[in-house]
């Protein structure tokens, strides 16, 4: 049947359009694909990368992300295990399984129970690295592998994100072209993340906490040596 | 099977919809809800207006190419091991879904609001067959539970209100073993996320639908806020895709163009919560994710609307901009309208799926103040499109007797040009003398649905063809 309503929708197609319709043209749609140029970088995303990270941070906050800025990888467990104190919430994590957090000395905080995997619904807290920020909107931009299971992302209802200071860029279309760059092709799935989750289904009121994370906690490594925020 | 079409009731069903109470009190938020915040942040985008001129010419380049940007998104979706299923109406959709449900012995499906979904009726056909579907939007889910239709294509319960929900979520809720009555929001969100938690882990079938299909990758992609599409595409061992054939663009960096202006068009962020590009099953070293990825390719007539003039209409992202922006919408609501797409959308859409000689209303219902064309991020020509739709009501002979005798006595008059402009002075001059100094009309004959709402504002001496020769001289 589908085989069938194959032929039969791509003939409709072309008869509708007719052979000469204009912009039709089957060599610019290779060419489109080939170029993936991006269209329209806002202003905003064009600028230098120290006040990417600002605005990154800046944007995050605005949708009820959080965000610790911390000097180096050596202050990520203490920061994680404050935030976890201040919520009132168990010093117990699920980490991701991703080598890229491998040196964070996470034993320097033996209150901290972590185990690594992917999440299970009893699964309270959750932590993980990203692939890049995004500036322009306080996005994450988070991919799925052995490395980092999606279910990290969402099950939790608390997701804490290990995130490099030299993974922050301004655009969503500078995320692509460093995964295009890498060379592993398209990941299963590709969550670009701005906030926990929230509703406003009841009388327009924004609630945050639907189906996903009630909290969305960014520990920024400022990086190498440079002066930190508190 | 699918939905009970009430759109050659809309009058009455306008009626009806502004003696209702507790409507009118959902419907007046949402200025501050939707229209306030989009002005708000399309004025922090300087290149918002860019923005929307490219996004119309992408779309307007896969429109004119759709078979070949299709028959490339097919070949990604296989070479990632998915599978792409073809399918010409409703009917064949509802089969193919069930069909894939049956083939993992599935007894529910969790789903992700999808307006394609509501147009082909999934979930009656499913519950018909035994298996149970699960709204997991808080909207579809609230109204599924009352078992109405959505009212709106972004938010389908904004015609609820929190004690209707509180109503709702009371009754239903005691089979999970939540008895308490509770209308605080916050308690009422609590309560169906505890539920629907349980719905999501015991799904084998998630169904969501697509924003946009991206030929490049062979990718689907949704954007929600509650991270519903996330956890029904994840979790179970199947994700099926629902989506229709003109929401395939080239590339990932096309997405990306129209993506902003989605949201600022939909809700007013400055992006959703979750945009979430799914490809293919699994990949065999993944820890989680579904173990196939199925698209299910709807037509249902769009093919058709390519090369006439409803082709634009297909470059519609589904953000609902015309819908608060219409002061029809705002007045009545999307009940009225009678199937699933409501507003100006709905009007232009409408017609085309179901048939003009049942949703010959929906085009009639505007004001033509063209708020909707002016929001649009896509230009979609709305009013022009709804005039066409009336254009071809009266050609087929489908508008009302009274319409059709006022329109031929003023056409036999217009084709007479001098009878026509003593015809006009002398009833200026009348209705002039008729309303006297108050300068207005509380009834007119023959127009009593017009003043039954509002008084008649009266000519004020000169035709519109004097006034027309004045100008420039009478030039022209």
């Amino acid at each position: 049947m589908s085989g069938d309503a194959r032929a039969r929708i791509l003939a409709t197609i072309r008869d509708s359009l007719g052979a000469d319709a204009p912009g039709r043209d089957e060599s610019a749609v290779e060419a489109r694909l080939a170029a993936h140029e991006p269209n329209l970088i806002p202003a905003r995303a064009r600028i230098d990368p120290g006040a990417q990270v600002d605005l990154f941070v800046e944007m995050a906050e605005e949708v009820s992300t959080t965000v610790a800025r911390v000097a180096g990888a050596d202050e990520v467990p203490g920061a994680v295990a404050d935030y976890l104190a201040t919520h009132n919430l168990p010093a117990v994590a699920k980490l991701a399984p991703d080598p890229g957090l491998d040196d964070i000395p996470w034993a320097e905080r033996p209150t901290l129970t972590l185990s690594r995997g992917k999440a299970v619904d009893e699964d309270a807290v959750t932590i993980t690295g990203a692939f890049a920020g995004i500036a322009e909107t306080g996005t994450l931009m988070l991919l799925s592998g052995p490395d980092h299971p999606t279910t990290l992302n969402i099950l939790p209802e608390t997701h804490i994100v290990v995130l490099r200071r030299e993974h922050i860029v301004g655009a969503y279309e500078e995320g692509w072209a460093r995964l295009r760059a890498e060379g592993r092709g398209m990941p299963r799935t590709v969550g670009f993340v701005t906030g926990p989750s929230r509703s406003a289904d009841i009388e327009q009121t924004i609630l945050i906490g639907a189906h996903g994370p009630r909290r969305l906690h960014i520990v920024l490594i400022d990086g190498d040596g440079e002066e930190t925020e508190a | 099977m699918t939905m009970a079409v009430t759109s050659p009731r809309f009058r009455e069903n306008a009626r009806r919809a502004l003696a209702d109470a507790p409507l009118q009190q959902a419907l007046a938020k949402m200025k501050a809800g939707f229209v306030d915040k989009r002005l708000r942040a399309v004025e922090r985008l300087p290149e918002f207006d860019a923005l929307r001129d490219l996004s119309r010419d992408i779309k307007d380049h896969v429109l004119v190419n759709l078979d070949h940007y299709l028959e490339r998104f097919e070949a990604r979706v296989v070479e990632c091991g998915g599978e792409v299923h073809w399918c010409a109406d409703a009917a064949e959709a509802r089969d193919v879904i069930l069909a894939l449900c049956r083939s993992v012995d599935a007894r529910s499906v969790t789903k992700s609001k999808s307006m394609i979904a509501e147009e082909i009726g999934i979930n009656d056909h499913l519950e018909a067959h035994g298996i149970e579907p699960v709204e997991t939007d808080l909207g579809e889910y609230i109204i599924q539970l009352a078992k109405e239709p959505p009212s709106h294509i972004i938010a389908p319960a904004v015609h609820k209100t929190r004690d209707q929900i509180a109503d709702l979520f009371h009754a239903s809720h005691a089979a999970y073993g939540i008895t308490e009555r509770r209308d605080d929001p916050r308690a009422l969100l609590d309560d169906a996320r505890q539920v629907l938690r349980r719905k999501y882990l015991a799904a084998d079938v998630g169904l969501t639908g697509a924003n946009f299909l991206i030929a490049e990758t062979g990718s689907s992609v949704t954007v929600t806020n509650e991270g519903n599409a996330e956890l029904t595409q994840i979790l179970p061992k199947m994700h099926i895709v629902l989506a229709s054939l003109e929401k395939v663009v080239p590339t990932l960096e096309d997405a990306m163009t129209i993506l902003r202006v989605l949201a600022r068009s939909a809700t007013g962020q400055e992006f959703s919560s979750y945009t979430t590009f799914a490809t293919g099953p699994r990949r065999a070293d993944d820890a989680d994710g579904p173990e196939a990825f199925h698209v299910v390719l709807l037509d249902n007539g769009r093919s058709g609307m390519l090369g006439t003039e409803f082709q634009d209409m297909l470059r519609c992202i589904r953000c609902g901009a015309c819908l608060n922006h219409c002061p029809i919408y705002a007045s009545v609501g999307g009940h009225a309208y009678g199937w699933v797409y409501p507003g100006p959308m709905g009007a232009v859409l409408t017609p085309k799926l179901i048939g003009i000689d049942l949703a010959g209303h929906l085009p009639n219902a505007s004001t033509f103040c063209g708020m909707c064309e002016s929001v649009c991020p896509m230009h979609i020509p709305l009013p022009k499109m709804m005039r066409h739709w009336r254009e071809r009501e009266f050609a087929q002979k489908l508008s009302p007797p009274r319409h059709r005798a006022g329109i031929a006595l003023w056409a036999w008059f217009a084709e007479r040009p001098a009878l026509y402009r003593f015809a006009a002075r002398l009833g200026v001059g009348v209705l002039g003398l008729i309303a006297g100094r108050r300068g207005r009309l509380k009834s007119l004959p023959g127009a009593g649905g017009w003043t039954v709402g509002r008084d008649f504002p009266a000519p004020e001496g000169r035709t519109f063809l004097d006034l027309w020769a004045r100008r420039d001289g009478g030039g022209r």
